[in-house]
């Protein structure tokens, strides 16, 4: 265990975790853009700048800096947070300043360190970068006049999704995230997983939103996702009932990541002709029924088709959508209780 | 090679090849007499530079024509043309010198070939005309090495540069090379070579002067499969070209070095990254590789022993960034040029993750010396903390640009006056900038520092990899500091925020200030965008970009102020900030009123003309064509 002291309070960590982290297990929230636990550190953004007493040059980065023995950090001294109202003062300068309008508004984590910080408007008038928003992709929108470089899009889709489809282009002051050779996302091998949209701290990936609303108006439900058997973990931001957003949480199956069916495919939970209840044809017509009337109807009916048939004239076919463990019990079912080996799943036809 | 008696072998046999030349240097520590053998019947020999510079105003075809004289007049068995790096001295470009003599014959055209071969070769009588002006003291005529450009430099990165032909390593064995490979591989364990390097005090000459001992023991000492050692030569700051004239002009000496750091760390493959604009520099790096490995100086069980090395190029794209060490590991791993945080340090995780030894092209050319003569000799060159010397390109406003090597301790005024000959039309010195676009500008206050690496730190400028820019009192420093950071604004890998939007915000700043529309908020604001990006940069680049502001504004500030209170720039330099006006030196030619391209100027013949500085558009035609010279600016 490695002891340090942050603003004034004693903190022992193991030894390999960085300032950030340390500050974290003692409820000391240090700000950041660019960091996320799942990624390679990189240190882009710097706002996570924290004064190390001692060290040679500088202020450090807490999300790389490994922690040592006496270290004695402060996180918000005055040279911090000059240095991090400089950073924001100068992300701001070259961002449009359309909070009203954004979509990104109230999860947005520059508005929220501006607020703490106190950065109004940006100090410096200059030179502005000028992107067409790429509006090719089916489900999301890239605005490369609002990005502000954190990379996590491009980590998450190299280092998590391991698809490579986005990267830095050019470089100072003309940097931005595109797919080679300035591509259009749509014709790029983007696979759409949206991941880089659901870390983007900005209004610079978002999803192509079927609703307006604000985030503050949503709640989020806690949910498994019903399209595989993987069991990731989701919050279905919620207005009124509806879904309007989907984001990935930390499941111990998805840690964070969906896939483009879980992100964005979640429309058909609102949609009218939606399936809620079991129909039973009666009369020609299908008329809604209640789940046990129809689990007599299944029953009823497999039982007669076996005894006047026998159990091979029955077959089972299950879903991908199903669990491991739900796919077991069907064949069981099958097997144990029908007397038939005519199982078979749906990833095999 | 198998043994050392093999290599002791060819230096016997080659240093005929280069006795000629040693004469004058007295270069050996073969010592005896008989050592001094020529070539049978060779009576001369030329040497014709064909360093970047050289070759860029003709210097091979000057090489050619000699060829050609020499076979004409059937000089072939008597004379020998030998091809070399650089000389340093680039001012004198393109060099033809003459051994045994040390004829310093400079600025030499294809058309001057004749007389030399005719006069010189086959007469034996020196051709004054062509002769570098220097060379000639008191009406005597002194060898090259006694010019004033070489007598007060001493020269042991670049002992070989402009005195073999890179491509030959025989000439390279001739003068020592490769024993210091060979005594450490027979004589000193891995660890003793690290406490030589360690002792003899030699920091990183590519910038940031870390003691190379003690990075090679850290490489030693980190645990893996494998290690790899590394060469940084991308050489990015413009101006500096000494790592490209040791890779022209003397490539061996960087493949013994690495070699014995790979013997020292425990690696058996080496990288050098070379930026591609540096064609020649990589063609002779990589015959000196085939040379080596031909004669198995490279490779397997290196003499007898079970030591194996190899090398690679790999060639850099020419990102200033790609020569900070981690932007370096990701681009020879095939990855986008942009720094990494540290700690992990290469040492620990470099390229692909192993153990790397990274070191600078002039930083591993000292090595062999050090193995060779010992730590004591190499410490006992340089000052306290700063050992050996330093290869400074000097340029800007100064007689002798060029390249050239002085002990650490050596003062800016005697490089700057002794070694650079002073600053042309007899102009005013105002400030030096060392360290290139991340160094800073240093004042006449302090031209008797000891140049080493922590007092430049201490005037708030750095070694950096050796660029020395003069400037003198037409140069304005607030254009100077708005040079400087036009390149880093360029040059910013895009990672980090404060180094990508902000040093574009000081550029804008300082284009703010030198157009006259500055105010005076706008320097503190400077000061203080400065102050954040040096602390809070990701990487070097970031950390140092703002050193020319820095310094310029603590040694120059009144001229920022001038700009923005006085709306004038002091130095005549900022085009918006002047007015053309004509004196009453002016005797009507005329002629200025005819250059005009907007037709500003007014007057009859013979009287006194006048400049209408609303229509002005301060081309400076006029001031090009008036003969008596009565038309200023200010
Ligand atoms: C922006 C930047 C550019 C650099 N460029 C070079 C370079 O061109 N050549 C070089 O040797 N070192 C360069 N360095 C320094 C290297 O990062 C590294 O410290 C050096 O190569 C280590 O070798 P040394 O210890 O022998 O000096 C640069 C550093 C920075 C921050
Ligand atoms: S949607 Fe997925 S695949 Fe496409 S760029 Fe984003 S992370 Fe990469
Ligand atoms: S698009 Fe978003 S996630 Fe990607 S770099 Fe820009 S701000 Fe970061
Ligand atoms: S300081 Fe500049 S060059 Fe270095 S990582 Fe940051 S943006 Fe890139």
């Amino acid at each position: 265990m490695i002891s340090l002291i942050i603003d004034g309070k004693q903190v022992q960590v193991e030894e390999g975790k960085t300032v950030l982290e340390a500050a974290k297990s003692i409820g000391i929230d240090i700000p950041t853009l660019c960091h996320d636990p799942r990624l390679k550190p990189h240190g882009s953004c710097r706002i996570c700048v924290v004064e190390i007493e001692g060290a040679k040059s500088g202020l450090t980065t807490s999300c790389t800096a490994p922690v040592s023995e006496g270290m004695n950090v402060s996180t918000e001294s005055e040279k911090v947070v000059n240095a991090r109202r400089d950073i924001l003062d100068l992300m701001l300068a070259n961002h449009p300043l359309d909070c009203m309008t954004c979509q990104q508004a109230g999860k947005c984590t520059l508005q929220d360190l501006c607020y703490k910080y106190d950065v109004k408007e940006s100090s410096f008038k200059g030179d502005k970068k000028k992107f067409e928003i790429d509006d090719s992709n089916n489900f999301y929108y890239s605005d490369q006049e609002k990005c502000i470089l954190c990379g996590k899009c491009v980590y998450v889709c190299s280092e998590l999704q391991c698809t490579n489809a986005i990267n830095f282009s050019e470089r100072g002051f003309d940097t931005h995230i595109a797919a080679p050779f300035e591509e259009k996302l749509e014709t790029s091998t983007c696979v759409s997983c949206g991941n880089c949209v659901s870390v983007c701290p900005v209004g610079a990936l978002v999803p192509k939103s079927k609703e307006k609303f604000r985030y503050w108006e949503t709640k989020p439900v806690r949910t498994t996702c019903s399209y595989c058997g993987v069991g990731c973990q989701m919050d279905l931001l919620v207005k009124y009932d509806k879904v309007v957003e989907v984001q990935p949480a930390m499941g111990p199956s998805n840690e964070g990541l969906l896939c483009v069916k879980g992100k964005f495919a979640f429309n058909f939970v609102n949609h009218p002709d939606r399936l809620k209840t079991p129909l039973l044809k009666k009369d020609g017509e299908f008329v809604e029924i209640t789940w046990d009337e129809a689990y007599n109807v299944i029953a009823e009916k497999m039982n007669s088709t076996k005894e006047n048939f026998g159990p091979d004239s029955i077959a089972g076919l299950t879903s991908a959508r199903c669990t491991n463990e739900e796919n077991y019990l069907m064949q069981k079912l099958m097997r144990a209780v029908i007397g038939t080996n005519n199982a078979d799943h749906c990833a095999r036809l | 090679m198998k043994s050392i008696a093999e290599l002791e072998k060819i230096q016997r046999e080659s240093l005929t090849k280069v006795n000629i030349r040693r004469i004058k240097q007295g270069k050996n520590t073969i010592g005896s007499e008989e050592s001094f053998n020529t070539e049978d019947g060779v009576r001369s020999h030329v040497l014709v530079c064909a360093g970047t510079g050289c070759t860029s105003s003709k210097s091979l075809e000057i090489l050619k024509k000699l060829e050609k004289e020499i076979e004409k007049y059937n000089l072939k068995d008597e004379i020998k043309i030998v091809k070399t790096g650089c000389f340093g001295f680039c001012e004198a470009g393109p060099i033809i010198v003459v051994y045994p003599e040390g004829t310093f014959y400079s600025h030499i055209k294809v058309e001057d070939v004749e007389k030399i071969t005719e006069e010189h070769l086959l007469n034996g009588n020196i051709v004054k005309d062509l002769l570098f002006k220097g060379s000639i003291k008191e009406d005597e005529i002194v060898p090259i090495n006694e010019v004033d450009f070489y007598k007060k430099q001493k020269r042991m990165a670049l002992r070989n540069c402009g005195l073999i032909n890179p491509e030959d390593v025989k000439e390279y064995i001739a003068l020592d090379g490769y024993k210091a490979l060979a005594k450490a591989l027979s004589e000193m364990t891995p660890e003793e070579v690290i406490e030589e390097v360690k002792n003899s005090g030699l920091r990183g000459r590519g910038g940031g002067g870390f003691p190379t001992g003690l990075k090679w023991g850290f490489t030693a000492n980190a645990v893996d499969d494998e290690k790899y050692v590394a060469c940084n030569a991308d050489e990015g700051d413009p101006g500096a070209f000494m790592d490209r004239s040791i890779l022209e002009g003397d490539p061996h000496s960087l493949i013994e070095a690495m070699a014995i750091a790979g013997y020292a760390v425990g690696a058996e493959l080496g990288y050098v990254y070379v930026r591609a604009e540096y064609p020649i520099a990589v063609e002779r790096l990589q015959i000196a590789i085939d040379q080596a490995r031909e004669i198995e100086l490279l490779g397997k069980n290196i003499f007898g022993t079970d030591f194996n090395f190899d090398m690679e190029i790999r060639l850099g794209a020419g990102a200033f960034v790609c020569g900070e060490e981690t932007a370096l590991i990701n681009s020879i791993e095939g990855k986008r040029g942009m720094p990494r945080p540290r700690p992990p340090f290469p040492a620990n995780k470099g390229i692909f993750n192993k153990p790397t030894l990274l070191n600078n092209v002039e930083t591993y050319a000292n090595v062999p010396e050090i193995i060779l003569k010992g730590a004591e000799w190499f410490a006992n060159i340089g000052t306290e903390r700063s050992k050996g010397t330093k290869v400074f390109a000097l340029g800007g406003k100064i007689n002798n640009t060029g390249l050239l090597e002085v002990p650490m301790g050596t003062t800016l005024r005697d490089v700057i006056y002794e070694v650079g000959g002073g600053i042309p039309k007899n102009k005013d010195f105002k400030a030096v900038q060392t360290g290139g676009p991340s160094g800073g500008c240093i004042p006449s206050d302090y031209l008797d520092t000891a140049i080493d690496y922590d007092n430049l730190i201490e005037l708030g400028s750095m070694m950096g990899s050796g660029g020395m820019i003069v400037m003198d009192e037409d140069n304005c420093m607030v254009d100077i500091a708005r040079f400087f950071l036009d390149f880093t604004v360029e040059e910013s890998c895009g990672k980090c925020t404060p180094c990508r939007e902000g040093t574009k915000r000081m550029l804008e700043l300082l284009d703010k200030i030198t157009s006259g529309e500055g105010e005076m908020e706008d320097i503190d604001k400077l000061e203080s965008l400065a102050n954040t990006i040096k602390s809070s940069s990701l990487c070097g680049l970031g950390q140092t970009a703002p050193n020319p502001v820095l310094s310029t504004l603590k040694y120059f500030r009144h001229e920022y102020e001038a700009h923005v209170k006085e709306k004038t720039c002091p130095a005549g330099n900022c085009q918006d900030l002047l007015t053309y006006f004509i004196t009453d030196g002016c005797k009507g030619c005329t002629l200025c009123a005819k250059a005009c391209p907007v037709n500003a100027i007014s007057g009859k013949t013979k009287t006194q003309h006048i400049i209408n500085t609303e229509i002005c558009i301060k081309c400076g035609a006029c001031m090009e064509k008036c003969p008596f010279d009565a038309i200023i600016k200010k």
